[in-house]
């Protein structure tokens, strides 16, 4: 089918973290002179460190009570977060606009009652009454909005009552390759004409030990000394979660020209395949994504924004992944933004496209997070970035953000 | 370009080669149907987990597959995988692997009382509570069968794995709707020329404790305890609420133009999807209707249909007092007086709500009511609701001729989604 719209363009960016708030400050502070200090606790959930959210005044975009009340903090984070993109991209208060908005967010599970949990694994109980105790104590301790703090799907649903976005809504799952699954929806919905303007996204609260729990049955949560991404494989391996509310306004470019709207840049290719994971297979399956990206080498540099979460053996197959590039004369320069705000699941594909967005907009990129990461040319501004994302368990997918221009 | 292959819009048509369905009325197409065109339930008493002390004992659960113990992830993966291979054994279209991608609509992953009970048990010396100890016993030993319990992608990943379909598998949900949200995935992929075939699942396997429960303190459910068969009364004055049930529905869609080339049996045509979020409340419609009518709009406008031209409505028809009430009104707004002369019954009266997996397993139905030429009845439907004034096709099935069927699904978030289903060519 011929591509009904030429170019998938950025128009908002909505972005939350450890660092602070906004799209600017995320610029600023990764840019800042002097080795990056990333905000961690190390001794709230011990012996887990968090990348804690900073203070966020959630009235600011969810200024009712009674709205806040009814969701949990990670959609909060996300609803928050999708407000700054809507009024990033001047469609905030746009009713005609909003009505024809449609939703694609990654999400996983809502929060848990910690509190009811505890209480109801501490109670004694004969083994005979284990049933009605469990009965009685779910019945009486659950708050019924605590199920709709559940539903992955009601942090779309808070976004279209908050936000009056109400095109349509789509909430996809499966940890980071959510992200993906989103993302691609929307720029292939846009290519095709089956849509022009998407809030895409996703949000994670970080500082939840249910989180934590799911992370770590998966054998996938990073407990030693605090490293960055790339130095945590001599302790095993490991991610370290960040919360993180990342969204995005993606918009036919034709879209964006007739309302007057400057993107910061587009979307060139995305991309995605879940290998086996047996060993070799997912840099082999990234390798061969990335030739469907159909990119020259030219001896250019690429900016990489990699979302590797430190998690073994995903981490070590990007980096054979990275280095297959440079075989291919490509040079890489490589920036593992889950370094400096954690992983954040499946927000984190959305944060890596939002931070490439940045970079090309400003016609620069990142100094290295961390003491592994490759200074590059000082010069240095691609005009081309990959942004990776291999799942801490399965998944693989790449993006290309270019300027669009 | 407009040729046979085309709908009117010019886009490539998308037809149904192969079904599948798991419910609690049983498996595969055959036992369904015939269950179906008697007007049987499959609601009973829960025996899964102790019921005790529950405003709600009864359910609409698959039991008969040996999953053992019982998981989420795990019933919802074999049910999806059952319905799957039925379907695609009917498609003839695949050996080893499957030639598109895979769309699953699947229901929260998360672990359950039992394995929390077990993994805190599990270091019984610890001095720790809480989630601390469920840390510590996580960090203590492998857990590997949590690890898919606890892991959205898990049940995809097991699905994709043993029907060997193509790509990264995209998993959905926007609640009950769910089931229909992956079909319109797969259309909609099939009409852009992404893909010439693609397998979507509805599958939800949710009756455990704290989902029970949970829809429980929200009212939403029938407790109806003493008639389980009983419970699920759609459209009926004296309905109180629906039931939970499990299941799955697969459909294999492919593009006409290559199922016709490989000389396939096409079984109908998903003519349009149409959807439309709410912005109204987490659990409740607009009152005025106006995200349900904009979904139904939304179908029959992508459809290139008129809404005269629909001879029967699949409906969402849950048993709430709210549901039931509001389809009903949005029905009226689109189909006007047409609505008086179209038969509209549910299927949840017989298997219960299969939540996520409900969009695809009425799909699967609809077809099944174009293909047999019988509309499945509305069972229970004693005391009609006079406010809902409606051809419910009361109690027993009837013979129809059906071309075009308009399926509904309305889930908790404000997420409406309808498909406009086809008679073969």
């Amino acid at each position: 089918m011929a591509k009904a719209c030429d170019q998938v363009w950025i128009t908002g960016i909505g972005l939350i973290s450890s660092l602070g708030e906004g799209a600017a400050l995320h610029w600023n502070k990764l840019c800042g002179a002097g080795t990056l200090r990333p905000v961690i606790d190390p001794q709230r959930f011990a012996p887990y460190t968090v990348h804690p959210l900073a203070d966020i005044d959630f009235s600011k975009q969810i200024p009712r009570t009674s709205d806040q009340r009814q969701m949990e903090r990670w959609q909060r984070i996300g609803v928050y977060a999708a407000g700054l993109a809507l009024a990033d991209a001047d469609i905030a208060g746009d009713q005609e606009l909003l009505e024809k908005t449609h939703l694609c967010i990654a999400a996983g599970n809502g929060e848990r009652d910690i509190a009811l949990d505890s209480r109801i694994l501490a109670g004694n109980h004969a083994d005979g009454a284990q049933g009605a105790y469990l009965n009685q104590n779910l019945a009486t301790g659950l708050r019924p909005t605590l199920y709709l703090g559940q539903l992955s799907n009601l942090l779309a649903g808070n976004i279209s009552i908050v936000h009056k976005a109400t095109g349509s809504s789509r909430t996809f799952k499966g940890e980071e390759m959510a992200g993906a699954s989103a993302v691609a929806d929307a720029v292939n919905r846009i290519e095709a004409g089956q849509g022009e303007v998407f809030l895409v996204g996703g949000a994670l609260n970080a500082e939840r030990e249910d989180v934590l729990l799911g992370c770590e049955l998966a054998g996938s949560l990073y407990s030693g000394p605090h490293h960055s991404v790339w130095q945590r494989r001599p302790q095993g391996g490991g991610l370290v979660p960040g919360s993180v509310g990342a969204f995005l306004v993606l918009e036919a470019a034709e879209h964006a020209r007739r309302r007057g709207v400057v993107p910061y840049a587009r979307i060139s290719g995305i991309v995605s395949d879940r290998s086996r994971r047996r060993v070799g297979e997912a840099s082999s399956v990234a390798a061969s994504l990335f030739k469907d990206l159909r990119l020259n080498p030219a001896n250019e540099d690429i900016g990489v924004l990699s979302g590797a979460s430190g998690v073994e053996p995903a981490t070590s197959e990007e980096l054979q992944f990275l280095a297959e590039l440079e075989r291919q004369k490509f040079k890489p320069v490589v920036r593992a933004w889950g370094s400096a705000l954690g992983h954040s699941l499946e927000a984190h594909f959305f944060a890596g496209l939002a931070l490439a967005s940045l970079a090309v907009s400003n016609d620069a990129f990142y100094p290295p997070f961390d003491a592994f990461e490759d200074k590059g040319d000082a010069k240095s501004h691609p005009d081309r970035v990959l942004v990776t994302t291999f799942g801490h368990w399965r998944g693989e997918a790449l993006a290309l953000v270019q300027s669009a221009w | 370009m407009t040729n046979a292959y085309r709908d009117s819009k010019g886009r490539p048509l998308v037809a149904v080669t192969g079904l599948g369905v798991v419910t609690s009325l049983g498996q595969g197409k055959e036992d369904n149907w015939a269950a179906l065109k008697t007007g049987r339930s499959g609601i009973r008493p829960i025996t899964r987990f102790p019921t005790d002390g529950l405003r709600t004992t009864i359910a609409g659960t698959v039991e008969f597959l040996g999953i053992e113990p019982y998981s989420a992830s795990a019933l919802s993966a074999a049910m999806a995988i059952a319905a799957a291979t039925e379907a695609i054994e009917q498609a003839r279209i695949a050996s080893s692997t499957f030639p598109g991608p895979l769309y699953l609509a699947t229901p929260p992953a998360e672990i359950e009382w039992p394995q929390r009970r077990a993994l805190y048990d599990a270091s019984s010396t610890s001095t720790e509570t809480g989630y601390k100890r469920l840390l510590a016993a996580a960090r203590g030993s492998e857990w590997r069968e949590l690890h898919a319990i606890s892991q959205f992608a898990s049940v995809a990943e097991c699905v994709a794995r043993r029907l060997g379909t193509r790509g990264l598998p995209v998993s959905v949900s926007t609640a009950c709707a769910s089931g229909a949200t992956a079909i319109q995935l797969g259309v909609e992929a099939i009409r852009r020329g992404d893909t010439t075939a693609a397998l979507c699942i509805g599958t939800d396997s949710s009756v455990q404790i704290e989902a029970l429960i949970r829809f429980s303190l929200l009212s939403a459910l029938s407790t109806r305890n003493d008639a389980p068969a009983e419970a699920s009364r759609p459209f009926s004055k004296e309905r109180d609420g629906f039931v939970m049930a499990e299941g799955a529905g697969a459909l294999v869609l492919e593009s006409y133009q290559a199922a016709i080339a490989r000389g396939a049996n096409v079984l109908g045509i998903v003519l349009g999807c149409g959807e439309k979020a709410d912005d109204y409340h987490r659990t409740r419609s607009k009152p005025d209707g106006t995200a349900i009518i904009g979904a139904i709009r939304n179908a029959v406008a992508d459809a290139g249909v008129d809404p005269g031209d629909i001879d029967y409505v699949n409906a969402h028809g849950t048993s709430t007092p709210e549901n039931d009430k509001m389809e009903y009104m949005s029905l009226r707004a689109v189909l006007g007086d047409h609505l008086t002369t179209t038969p509209a019954s549910s299927n949840k009266s017989m298997i219960g709500h299969t939540l996520s997996a409900s969009g695809a397993i009425e799909a699967v139905f609809s077809l099944l009511t174009i293909q047999n030429g019988v509309l499945p009845p509305t069972i229970n439907y004693v005391t009609p609701d006079p406010e809902i004034p409606i051809d419910a096709v009361a109690n027993s099935a009837r013979p129809a001729e059906v071309r075009t069927v308009l399926s509904n699904s309305f889930g908790f978030g404000g997420q409406n989604v309808c498909l406009v289903l086809g008679a073969p060519l």
